[in-house]
């Protein structure tokens, strides 16, 4: 039977002990529902968790479990010969026997017959039914493949049974401890406390996860790579080991960080003072209406993929930026050459100043509103105008909530990556000219994992290193926002 | 029926209302919140150097009324008040007045204590510092001591006034706002349900606070409390669904009120 239909078949058992369940709890309580401890639906919910729970739970893990047993005992069966080769190769075995046993039901009665008396190319006929073998077929394996789909028949078939023998026995556990003065409501709700615990779990396990993915592929490169080098060293020049070098390059962090910082720097710098005015003018001086239509509209620009804000950089504000300085430059020195790249920190911070213009506006405006209405009142009560009371009374009142909010927009300028690559190029450098390309973190964590790579060497373990180093960056600014905004919070509770 | 009221106050009164000036004049007042009429027609007048209370029912319109004297309903959207208000004679809707200004001359403390979060010294400076009342660190000094005494509560904080206004009692950050109005010289001060937030033994430190300062402020306050409206006011103004009912001498109106509705409601059979 299968995974499924076993699955449909527990979903119906369940919905059987609900209804039962909650029709023997109205039953038991003689028409007077106020004598039941729960109401009728928790004593259905109950029931139905007995169901399905407990028999869902040894459906999982023997999905998970039988595969592995099964693989033991084909490989039990292999003979010496298989036994003594490398586990590589045992392992390119059991796969060619994976898709055998795939194939061999999809076999015709006399083809299968013709199999066994070894009359017919195996990989041939296999191959007609779309599926392709990597190899040629040793006859010890279609015994192991036979073997393969007989163990895992049988698997299916106790796993069918057990499961279906626990839903049923669940339900009816569950249909004899109904009665009016049973706790159907706290147990039910006790399981769904553990669910919602689940749930949120899981976003932390997946943090955990990544952050020790990146950590031990981190101490790979660290184990080639110095971390002094690496943190301290002021040259981003991995050298790919096909280029004929025998030198692993230099994989310096500053010139990247320095590039992301300064970027991010620009971006800001373009983004809070626009952000905080648009910010200001929607919580205090909008109207209702113009507030309604222009908040939705600045935030639709929240929504548009970081990649198309690239195109925005490479076809239109680089080149902008480049003909105006060559105007700029012509009509001052009568030379008329661009002093600005196309591709430079000043086309990457502008425009990546733009797309965090909502953020920095909308998170201020939640913020701005926050304010108590009663502040307000009292500065303008004691004759305060508007922008005395905006300036004096409910921007300092916002200000450790405003801040919070700019540094998580900062670690966003910070991660960003389509923008860069588009408009501030991929040239690690170190400089401070703003006219001219440089390239940041992220690109280069790009640049590293792009192409036909093994995950061996340094010049590609070293994007994990780059990646832990920006997550801890990230996470510290994260962190000391949410401490602020934490903060600003208790002064009005 | 004013009017009859007062010709009736005057017999009685020893010293007559009516020799003390008018501070403010409200003439055919209404409000409007959109299309939703809040006052009509409300003639009541304010004489200075006395407490004046608003009482009724919520949502009668006393608040109302009380925030178009420093037009305070100016922040709210789609408020209109229409009528007269005159401060001194002068109509404080007309377009020659500055806003600004009337609020200095007419303050207002609020009913929930709403301290600026920044120290008690900036609080009380604040006013003054907006309209230039004071230059030098000594003029401000002499402001912030001056209001804190008048609000009776310079000896409690004395030796804080740079730690954060928000961390001191409900009470004190009461009297605190109401040092803030007072820093600014205001002429007239509204109070709206200044104690209704506040426990007993606070009210009754703002409540004698109020008694003092009717020697050189007027005062209008708002109030649930019956009580507070019989220990603190001179005169008693009873507003329903949007009407002023009875405008009276205090002793008067919770003794012996022209209104079957003041009476009503004074003993409590509805509100």
């Amino acid at each position: 039977m299968s995974t499924s239909l076993i699955l449909i078949i527990l979903l119906i058992v369940g919905a059987g002990a609900y209804g039962l369940a909650a029709s023997r709890a109205v039953r038991m309580s003689g028409g007077k529902l106020s004598a039941l401890h729960s109401r009728p639906g928790y004593y259905g919910a109950y029931a139905a968790i007995w169901a399905i729970l407990p028999a869902a739970l040894v459906l999982a893990v023997w999905l998970v479990a039988s595969p592995m047993i099964v693989e033991r005992t084909v490989r039990g069966g292999f003979p010496d010969d298989v036994k003594s080769m490398p586990v590589a190769e045992q392992n390119l075995a059991y796969g060619m026997i994976n898709a055998i046993a795939r194939g061999l039901p999809m076999l015709s009665a006399e083809d299968t017959a013709a199999l066994s008396s070894g009359s017919v190319d195996v990989r041939a006929k296999l191959a007609e039914k779309g599926v392709p073998l990597a190899g040629d077929v040793q006859p010890y394996m279609l015994e192991a493949a036979r073997t393969l789909n007989a163990e895992t028949g049988t698997s299916r078939l106790a796993m069918t049974a057990v499961v279906a023998l626990l839903a049923l026995g669940g339900a009816a556990i569950a249909l004899r401890s109904v009665a009016p003065r049973f706790r159907a409501r706290n147990r039910v709700e006790r399981v769904i406390l553990w669910a919602l615990v689940a749930a949120s779990s899981i976003a932390i396990l997946t943090t955990v996860g990544i952050v020790l993915s990146m950590l031990t592929e981190a101490a790979h490169f660290f184990r080639e790579i110095p971390p002094l080098e690496f943190f301290f060293g002021t040259v981003w020049d991995p050298r790919f080991a096909g280029a004929g070098s025998t030198s692993a390059g230099q994989f310096g962090l500053i010139p990247l960080l320095a590039g992301t910082l300064y970027i991010g720097f620009v971006a800001m710098l373009v983004a809070v003072p626009v952000g905080l005015f648009a910010a200001i003018y929607m919580a205090e001086y909008a109207s209702p209406k113009v507030r309604s239509l222009a908040k939705p509209l600045l935030e639709v620009l929240a929504g548009i993929p970081t990649i198309v804000y690239g195109f925005f950089a490479l076809i239109t504000v680089g080149p902008f930026l480049r003909d105006l300085s060559m105007q700029v430059n012509g009509l001052l020195t009568g030379n008329y050459v661009n002093f600005i790249q196309a591709q430079s920190v000043l086309t990457a911070g502008i425009v990546m100043g733009i797309m965090l213009i909502p953020y920095v506006s909308s998170l201020s405006d939640d913020i701005i509103t926050a304010v108590p209405k009663a502040l307000r009142d009292g500065s303008l009560g004691l004759g305060a105008t508007r922008s005395e009371t905006i300036k004096k009374v409910v921007l300092p009142a916002a200000l450790p909530g405003i801040v919070g909010a700019l540094l998580m927009t900062a670690s966003r300028a910070i991660g960003e990556t389509m923008i860069v690559v588009l408009a501030a190029g991929v040239a690690a450098r170190m400089q401070i000219n703003p006219f001219e390309p440089m390239t940041t973190v992220t690109v280069k964590i790009v640049a590293q994992l792009t192409g036909d790579l093994e995950f061996t060497s340094p010049q590609t373990l070293v994007a994990f290193a780059l990646g832990i180093t920006l997550f801890a960056i990230t996470l510290c600014l994260n962190i000391y926002a949410l401490y602020i905004v934490r903060k600003y919070r208790e002064q009005y509770e | 029926m004013n009017m009859l009221s007062e010709v009736a106050v005057e017999k009685v009164l020893e010293k007559p209302m009516n020799i003390i000036p008018l501070k403010m004049v409200g003439k055919d007042v209404s409000v409007y919140y959109g299309d939703k009429r809040a006052l009509y027609d409300v003639n009541l007048d304010v004489r200075e150097n006395t407490v004046t209370a608003l009482i009724g029912p919520s949502g009668c319109g006393k608040s109302t009324f009380l925030r178009s004297l420093n037009r305070m309903n100016d922040t709210i959207e789609g408020c209109k008040v229409t009528g007269r208000i005159a401060l001194d004679g002068d109509d404080i809707y007309d377009a020659s007045i500055d806003v600004v200004e009337l609020r200095a001359r007419v303050g207002m403390v609020f009913q929930k204590p709403n301290p600026f979060p920044k120290s008690i010294y900036e609080n009380i400076a604040y006013g003054p510092k907006i309209h230039g009342l004071a230059r030098s660190k000594a003029d401000f000094d002499q402001i912030v001591e001056a209001s804190l005494q008048r609000a009776g509560l310079w000896n409690e904080v004395k030796d804080r006034l740079h730690e954060g206004g928000t961390g001191l009692s409900g009470g004190q950050q009461q009297r605190l706002c109401i040092a803030r109005a007072i820093a600014v010289s205001p002429e007239v001060i509204l109070m709206d349900e200044p104690c209704s937030a506040l426990d007993p033994i606070a009210t009754a430190k703002v409540e004698e606070l109020i008694h003092e300062l009717r020697a050189n402020y007027t005062i209008v306050i708002v109030t649930h409390s019956m009580q507070q409206a019989a220990r603190v006011s001179q005169r008693t103004a009873m507003f329903h669904l949007g009407h002023l009912v009875e405008e009276n001498d205090t002793d008067k109106m919770f003794t012996n009120p022209d209104d079957q509705r003041t009476q009503d409601y004074i003993m409590g059979r509805f509100g």
